[in-house]
């Protein structure tokens, strides 16, 4: 690997004192930034701080108000993600889009196959070029599986390959590793280190620190917009990161109280759903946060889905202090005292259009009612008190959560949630993309609640996560429960072990 | 104030301007609007759509719709005509007709409910159905002779007033639904089913018991129309009220109720409803064609699926600005 320093290798792309402004909102304020060949760079800075609009300049999306991309050290001027492309940029999101019905390598080379002769597409050609991209990313995916069925590891390792198709030399990469099991991001940063050592730059944006430190050798930080540092990895350290994420020191990420388990609140017994899962049993006791990890697709969604009533189970049972829940019927759970933080929030955790204060009231049909009527002050007062609990930032109780950032649209779920009193709360990835800031004080609210007596369940691909927050550790594979760790005894190596099936039970 | 002025672009509020507009210019302008007997005839014309814009109000913020309405009331006025000839007794007939429409209203929240099938399709394919049994009952014949106290009730008015005797009623019943739709759980519920159903089975709502109850509430009142109908122009036929569910869902739609759910206030589908009605009186006052009156029906239906997407693009528009102000957060 080469090592670029001011005597090295020119950078292949910069952003020179670059600004934009959203009317009143100034997004970027000066913010420079200079990529080198064969170095993997990383963005950080909280929900807000400017990384989408810096991400969205470089590819073309927006047109920067004030300074200059420097192409190799020429001037460019993107008038849409088309130029950015053609220059050799290519953005891989979080979430891929891909023609589900279309194989792989059609998918790649969408709308510029090969062709022969009457114009016909050449499917062999096709083929050839997606085997060599593939053989290039070190990676074996067969070209002509369809789309649909990849995990989105896999989509996003076609996405890779259509950039490099492109012959992308920048690759930007936004938050690639959210949704990845441990193996998935091992294989993504095999197929990064690739790349960079082919010669190209790599931008890669992560909440997770750790993968930070693992695979860049220099960071830029953002804050309110504007340029905190740019700097080499090598001597900072965690905290190092999070103070020029945050401008402040951080209490610590995992908060975790010590609290004696109750009695059992959570109890689910012999539960299976035909297909999906097969006999899982578990408890769950007043204060006691739970962990389940597992693979993505392991069944643990679904789980906490049928324990809440949103799917039906096949065999088995659910009680919730000792009495049974009926089986597919959310409201009885919600009246058990039973409340889920659903993984996906912008489709099952909120309504997007509607108002702060309606999404919160949205749990409290039943209770804030005064002669079969709503109570439109007491439906207020419980929103406003929930989201002022839970330092939701807001300009107006009134406002759609869609102009929230995704760390305080998952604090409205969560207030939401809370504002019931439940007795036992399941949440599902409740720190999936939200900023480190957000995330210590989700996780101090969680240690906060079990303290208080709540049950908690929490189901989490955040492995560090799991065992910094976790009492007990429940390990779901291929819809089985595979293994259950004390808090003691929890590792990466035990949970992971567990996780894919190579455990002895 | 920011909030007024977002306010002022609402959809709804746009309508009403609207018909205000449109009254008044009618009352000056064209010469045999604001005598009483016009006035009435609007009225009584426009009930029939106003009664059934109602639960299709509730059932389209729900994100769904009922197309077979028309032919519910045509075959609760067949089934009535028909009772009638058999020799029963109105006060049993009417009972019956408005089971039938629950009963119809049931089939197709089953429908759509149980077997999952989108709304649209189930009701074109009962609006077929329930129209065609009603033939059957009734054959081509017309019943004409119910007891004139009925008749007098469903085509009177209230003492000297332009005011026919069911808007009364209608005025009771439409209460009902405001409250209903802006002041209950229910209808909070139904907001959010028609925005995100997802999120609303995720929050505990009970979704499909919800929509079952729109379907049937719906039937309900379609029969209830079918019946004021027969008894309004004293005539019972199979084919009473044909395409009048188009009227009410141009009517709705124009009130500003979004199609894709989630959106809307009753006050602006009533406004709706009038608006359309009123447009339709004038244009007959003034001699337009029956085929003008047809084109400038569509064109509103277009503006009324249009007005409020770019309504509401100006409120967001509007309400960026506010939001991007550095206002302090409390």
């Amino acid at each position: 690997m080469t090592h670029p320093s001011d005597t090295g290798p020119a950078p292949v792309l910069a952003l020179e004192d670059i600004s934009k402004s959203f009317g009143a909102v100034r997004a970027l304020r000066d913010v420079s930034l200079r990529l080198f060949p064969g170095e993997v760079h990383a963005l950080a800075g909280e929900n807000g701080a400017g990384k989408s609009t810096l991400i969205k300049t470089l590819a073309g999306v927006h047109r920067p108000d004030a300074g200059r991309v420097l192409l190799d050290g020429e001037p460019v001027v993107f008038h849409g993600p088309g130029d950015a492309r053609d220059a050799g940029i290519a953005v891989i999101y979080q979430e891929p889009t891909l023609f589900p019905d279309l194989s792989i390598a059609e998918n790649i080379f969408m709308g510029r196959q090969p062709r022969r002769a009457f114009g016909r597409i050449d499917h062999r050609a096709t083929r050839a070029a997606t085997e060599a991209l593939m053989r290039r990313l070190g990676v074996d995916l067969d070209p002509d599986r369809p789309a649909r069925g990849l995990s989105i590891a896999d989509q996003q390792i076609v996405e890779i390959a259509k950039a490099l198709s492109f012959e992308a030399r920048v690759l930007v990469m936004d938050e690639p590793t959210a949704a990845l099991t441990g193996s998935e991001v091992a294989r993504l940063f095999g197929v990064v280190r690739t790349l960079r050592d082919q010669g190209a730059a790599v931008l890669f944006i992560s909440h997770r620190l750790e993968e930070i430190f693992q695979i860049c050798r220099r960071v830029t930080t953002l804050r309110d917009g504007g340029l905190i540092s740019s700097e080499p990895l090598d001597g900072m350290t965690e905290d190092d990161l999070v103070r020029r994420m945050v401008g402040r020191d951080l209490d610590e990420l995992y908060p975790k109280q010590d609290v004696t388990a109750g009695e059992v609140a959570l109890s689910v017994k012999r539960l299976t759903r035909e297909g999906v899962f097969t006999d899982i049993s578990f408890e769950v006791r007043r204060g006691e946060i739970v962990g389940l990890a597992g693979l993505v697709g392991a069944g643990r969604t679904e789980v906490a889905r049928a324990v809440f009533g949103i799917d039906r189970w096949d065999a088995g049972g659910v009680e919730v202090d000792g009495r049974a829940l009926t089986n597919g019927a959310p409201s009885t759970a919600m009246a058990a005292g039973l409340a889920l933080v659903p993984e996906d929030r912008r489709a099952q955790g909120l309504v997007m259009g509607m108002s702060i204060e309606r999404n919160i009231g949205l749990t409290g049909l039943r209770t804030t009612v005064r002669a079969g009527l709503m109570d439109r002050g007491a439906e207020r007062s419980r929103s406003l008190d929930w989201a002022v609990r839970l330092q939701v930032k807001y300009s107006r109780i009134a406002d759609a959560v869609s102009t929230l950032s995704g760390g305080n649209q998952q604090k409205v779920v969560l207030a939401k949630w809370l504002a019931t009193g439940p007795g036992v709360l399941i949440v599902d990835e409740p720190t999936r993309g939200i900023d480190v800031g957000t995330k210590a004080e989700v996780h101090r609210l969680l240690s906060q609640l079990a303290a208080d007596g709540v049950a908690v369940l929490m189901i989490s691909s955040d492995l560090p996560e799991i065992l910094g927050m976790a009492d007990r550790v429940l390990v779901m594979h291929e819809g089985r429960l595979t293994a259950e760790i004390p808090r003691a005894e929890a590792t990466e190596e035990t949970v992971m072990a567990a996780a894919t099936g190579r455990a002895a039970a | 104030m920011p909030e007024s002025l977002s306010r002022a672009v609402r959809w709804d509020t746009v309508v009403g301007a609207l018909l205000i507009v449109l009254l008044l210019l009618s009352f000056g302008c064209v010469d045999g609007f604001g005598n009483a007997l016009n006035l009435s005839f609007l009225l009584g014309n426009t009930l029939p759509i106003a009664l059934i814009a109602l639960p299709m109000t509730l059932l389209v913020v729900s994100g769904e719709i009922d197309l077979s309405v028309a032919s519910t009331a045509g075959l609760s006025g067949a089934v009535m005509g028909r009772l009638w000839n058999e020799g029963m007794a109105i006060e049993t007939i009417v009972p019956l007709c408005l089971l039938l429409g629950v009963c119809c209203g049931l089939v197709n929240g089953l429908l759509v409910t149980r077997l999952g099938l989108p709304s649209l399709a189930v009701t074109i394919g009962t609006l077929a159905a329930y129209r065609g049994i009603a033939q059957i009952v009734l054959g081509s014949d017309a019943v004409t002779d119910f007891p004139t106290q009925y008749l007098d009730f469903a085509a009177g008015r209230i003492g000297d007033t332009f005011l026919p005797q069911a808007f009364l009623p209608f005025l009771v019943l439409l209460a009902v639904a405001v409250v209903a739709l802006h002041a209950t759980p229910f209808g909070r519920s139904l907001f959010a089913i028609g925005a995100s159903e997802e999120a609303a089975r995720f929050a505990g709502i009970r979704v499909r018991r919800q929509k079952l109850v729109l379907f049937v509430l719906t039937g309900l009142m379609a029969s209830l129309t079918g019946v004021f109908w027969a008894l309004h122009y004293a005539s019972a036929r199979y084919d009473n009220a044909t395409g009048l569910e188009l009227s009410v869902v141009a009517a709705v739609l124009l009130g500003g109720i979004d199609f894709d759910g989630g959106r809307g206030t009753l006050g602006g589908a009533i406004a709706g409803v009038f608006l359309l009605g009123a447009l339709q009186n004038v244009m007959s006052l003034l001699n337009v064609s029956a085929q003008s009156q047809i084109v400038v029906t569509g064109v509103l239906l277009v503006v009324s699926v249009l007005g409020p997407r770019v309504a509401r693009q100006i409120s967001v528009a509007r309400a960026g600005r506010r939001a991007a102000d550095p206002t302090p957060t409390p």
